[in-house]
């Protein structure tokens, strides 16, 4: 097939059509995948949240609220009930100290402030050193753990807390947002 | 060059990351395990097919002064797809692959696959060539991701096989030079053979 010529006009009609055919196509893909990621999202957070605080016979995730956590900073709460009980509370907490970015937590409190469980949603540490906080071998140390009497500090720092070998800056991050999630809860005065 | 040279050229002889070398920072930062590894290369061929078969349809349609930011829009938009579907259907491999399913726009495979090959050739035989190139580019992924993934986590596929730690520069960056440094030595000794 012969190329046609390089004038203005072929060049700006090609380019137009090429783009028009696009976009149409994925705005169409974009149609067809919006509910599949939203659910996706949303089954993500509700794995998430039974993982914490387990039990729960409401939807936490329509009784989401928010609270202030200071700084201009708020975390979302999601209240965990079983029969109109409320039976602990699941924090999506976050830290920025990690060793590479953000590092984000679900969190599950006791009403008494009591850590039930904690899971890992989103992080950039290295691999292989700071991605290890996912793993039980860390996170399982502050479960059944209340802050009030177990400090949230690693054991470089003076704490109780067992850091991840040559990860003490993801271990510190982890125990930053869980301490964050737990005054945020104790500030908001949630008993 | 018959269709079945112009498929298995991409595995080996014209492998694009152990012989061309192209698209290696995909390469390096992906293929942390077996299964990364894998994922990224299948998500590369399908944009490499999809895009290898349009640019040969329309390469008569094209002028010539905007041949390359017409091509970078019909990649840009099928890298959009993958990235959608993915993000829809397979969440967690989307969120580990992060950034660089974006990335594939600039991948220099594919656009060097449209310039050199599609808009030269048949419309099949771009199909065959993009399959060839992608399941290449897959191929030494997995492979890199495997050794990487035994080395350095003491694992395949995700299945542990050792307890414990494995040598963790197979993990980091570094690791992945090494890895590649050695799986090309040893390509291009075969080939010499």
């Amino acid at each position: 097939m012969a190329k046609i010529e390089s004038t203005f006009r072929n060049m700006a009609l090609s380019l137009t059509m090429i783009a028009l055919v696009s976009a149409a196509l994925l705005g169409f893909v974009y149609e067809l995948t919006k509910k599949p990621i939203e659910m996706s999202v949303l089954n993500k957070k509700l794995t998430a949240i039974k993982q914490v605080v387990p039990d729960f016979t409401n939807n936490p995730n329509d009784e989401m609220f928010r609270l202030s956590a200071g700084d201009g900073d708020s975390l979302d709460i999601y209240p965990a009930k079983k029969d109109d009980v409320i039976i602990g509370y699941a924090v999506n907490t976050h830290s920025s100290k990690g060793f590479s970015g953000n590092i984000s937590l679900m969190a599950g409190f006791r009403p008494d402030g009591t850590i039930i469980n904690i899971t890992v949603l989103e992080h950039k540490e290295t691999p292989g050193l700071g991605t290890k906080m996912a793993d039980p071998e860390f996170k399982d140390q502050f479960m059944e753990k209340n802050p009030a009497e177990f400090e949230l500090k690693v054991e470089k720092d003076g704490g109780p807390v067992d850091a991840i070998t040559a990860a003490t800056i993801s271990s510190r991050a982890f125990c930053d947002a869980v301490q964050k999630a737990y005054n945020t809860l104790q500030k908001g005065g949630i008993k | 060059m018959n269709q079945i040279q112009n498929f298995t050229k991409g595995l080996i002889k014209e492998n694009p990351i152990l012989v061309l070398v192209l698209g290696a920072c995909p390469t390096l930062a992906t293929t942390s395990s077996s299964l990364n590894g894998l994922g990224m290369g299948a998500a590369t061929t399908f944009v490499l097919v999809c895009s290898n078969v349009v640019i040969s349809l329309l390469a008569g349609l094209i002028p010539d002064k905007v041949r390359i930011p017409a091509f970078i829009v019909i990649i840009a938009s099928f890298v959009t797809i993958v990235d959608l579907a993915m993000q829809a259907y397979v969440p967690d491999l989307y969120k580990t692959l992060g950034i660089f399913i974006p990335l594939i726009v600039v991948n220099c495979i594919v656009l060097g696959r449209a310039e050199a090959f599609a808009s030269k050739n048949s419309v099949f035989s771009s199909l065959i060539d993009g399959l060839g190139m992608g399941l290449g580019f897959t191929l030494a992924l997995g492979i890199l991701g495997a050794i990487r993934e035994i080395a350095g986590s003491g694992s395949i596929m995700g299945y542990k096989f050792i307890q414990g730690d494995g040598i963790l520069v197979f993990i980091l960056a570094p690791g992945a030079f090494i890895a590649l440094g050695y799986l090309i030595a040893l390509v291009n000794k075969i080939r010499k053979a």
